[in-house]
């Protein structure tokens, strides 16, 4: 799907826990996350840390998208 | 001649452990073996015998990859075995890339022969078919009683160091190496041949398939996301309460296109997963945790962003097939486009 949407033009950025998948499929900005079944949290936290954490991961994917890349890159923090 | 010993790698489910609600168990050896492995050490007959059955839940394998490594490594070690089975994973994606990941490690790590099985379209393959050999099975469990025998079959082939056929022969993935042979005509007769066949139109088998490499470069960056409209897709399964259009919870045959206009985050009242992959537990609870609607809603309001797309894209990525994907990716860029979409968030489970 991430590389449909590349292929149209439009950039997209891949929030992913399992990177190697993420590799393979050919998304070209790819985001770790936190889990399989969740990804943008943490159930073991308090709900407004865990949002921190959601906040963190979605601002490092616009920063992703803010970036230049050549070739996949993965945006560690 | 004794018996080969043999360890068979498996996940929490065919261990009998649980469902997704297991997927996060750490690696562990089972004292009785699971009726699966007891069936394929029946099919191994007089020369190989499973000595262990090693279990560890896909979601912790995938999630703490380098830790699971070496826990799956030490306990596969400890009962000293020359030949390591994983699977057959079929379509199970976390499942493959465990299967995958420990015949590789196997192989490298201890000199031990192994084997896996999958489906060809399992992301597993994909990622390790050049250096391991996984036996071809169907996409679902159903068809286990085929894979059994099959990989019970290529098991006893690879201990007892026959060499290998053709993939297509023996019935596994092809690992894209060229092997030289001889046949009874030369070169120049069977390429014209070829070339007649296709001058005729007719169906013929190229000696040397070329790979098939289809990447897409990077879009240039966003220049201003402060002014830029996104949009969130995701393969997790996100839907408005109740699943009205009824995506399926695995191998899903269609996609949804839903309005989050007005909403400052979703939540357990309006929202829930559809996906039948991952423990849906986290995600019933709060949706946001796969799609990050109340965050996107706070930086629209803030100036962050430009705008936040008024619908949402999602689909169950669980053992739905690359062709459907594709067409459901396709169709979901026409319209980003048509509503002029400058960037998408794509989130995965």
């Amino acid at each position: 799907m991430v590389k449909e949407i590349e292929r149209a033009g439009i950039p997209v950025v891949h929030m992913c826990t399992v990177v190697p998948i993420s590799l393979t499929v050919g998304a070209n900005r790819i985001i770790p996350t936190v889990a399989i079944p969740y990804p943008l949290g943490n159930p073991a936290l308090e709900a407004s840390e865990e949002k921190t954490i959601r906040r963190k991961l979605v601002v490092s994917a616009l920063k992703a998208l803010e970036t230049e890349v050549d070739g996949q890159t993965v945006f560690e923090d | 001649m004794a018996k080969a010993r043999v360890v068979h790698y498996i996940n929490q489910f065919f261990a009998g452990i649980g469902g997704e609600e297991k997927a996060d168990i750490k690696p562990q050896v089972l004292s009785d073996l699971p009726p699966i492995s007891v069936q394929l050490n029946k099919l191994l007959g007089e020369d190989a015998e499973i000595v262990s059955c090693v279990v560890c839940g896909d979601s912790y394998f995938n999630e703490n990859l380098d830790q699971a490594k070496t826990e799956v490594l030490a306990l596969i070690k400890t009962t000293n075995p020359e030949f390591v089975i994983a699977g057959p994973a079929f379509n199970a994606g976390r499942y493959g890339m465990a299967c995958g990941t420990v015949v590789q490690m196997v192989e490298k790590e201890l000199s031990i022969k192994a084997i896996t099985a999958m489906y060809e379209e399992n992301p597993g393959v994909d990622v390790f078919k050049k250096d391991i050999l996984i036996v071809r099975t169907s996409d679902s469990a159903a068809g286990m009683r085929k894979a059994l025998p099959a990989v019970a079959k290529f098991a006893l082939k690879c201990i007892a160091g026959e060499t290998l056929l053709e993939p297509d022969v023996e019935g596994y993935i092809p690992r894209g190496l060229r092997v030289n042979a001889f046949t009874e005509e030369r070169g120049s007769m069977r390429a014209v041949r070829m070339l007649v066949q296709k001058l005729k139109g007719e169906t013929f088998k190229t000696e040397y398939p070329m790979p098939a490499f289809d990447r897409v470069p990077a879009n240039p960056a966003v220049a201003d996301i402060t002014k830029a409209k996104i949009a969130i897709v995701t393969s997790g399964g996100i839907v408005p309460k109740h699943n009205p259009d009824r995506i399926e919870s695995s191998s899903a045959s269609k996609y949804g296109k839903y309005s989050i206009a007005g909403f400052d985050a979703i939540s357990e009242a309006d929202h829930e997963t559809a996906h039948g992959g991952y423990d849906p537990v986290y995600a019933n609870l709060d949706p946001n945790r796969v799609i990050p609607v109340d965050v996107l809603r706070d930086m629209e309001k803030s100036g962050e962003i430009g705008s936040l797309f008024d619908y949402f894209y999602t689909t169950v990525g669980n053992g739905t097939s690359v062709a459907n994907s594709v067409k459901y990716a396709a169709e979901i860029a026409k319209d980003l486009l048509a509503n002029n979409v400058d960037a998408v968030i794509l989130t995965s489970t």
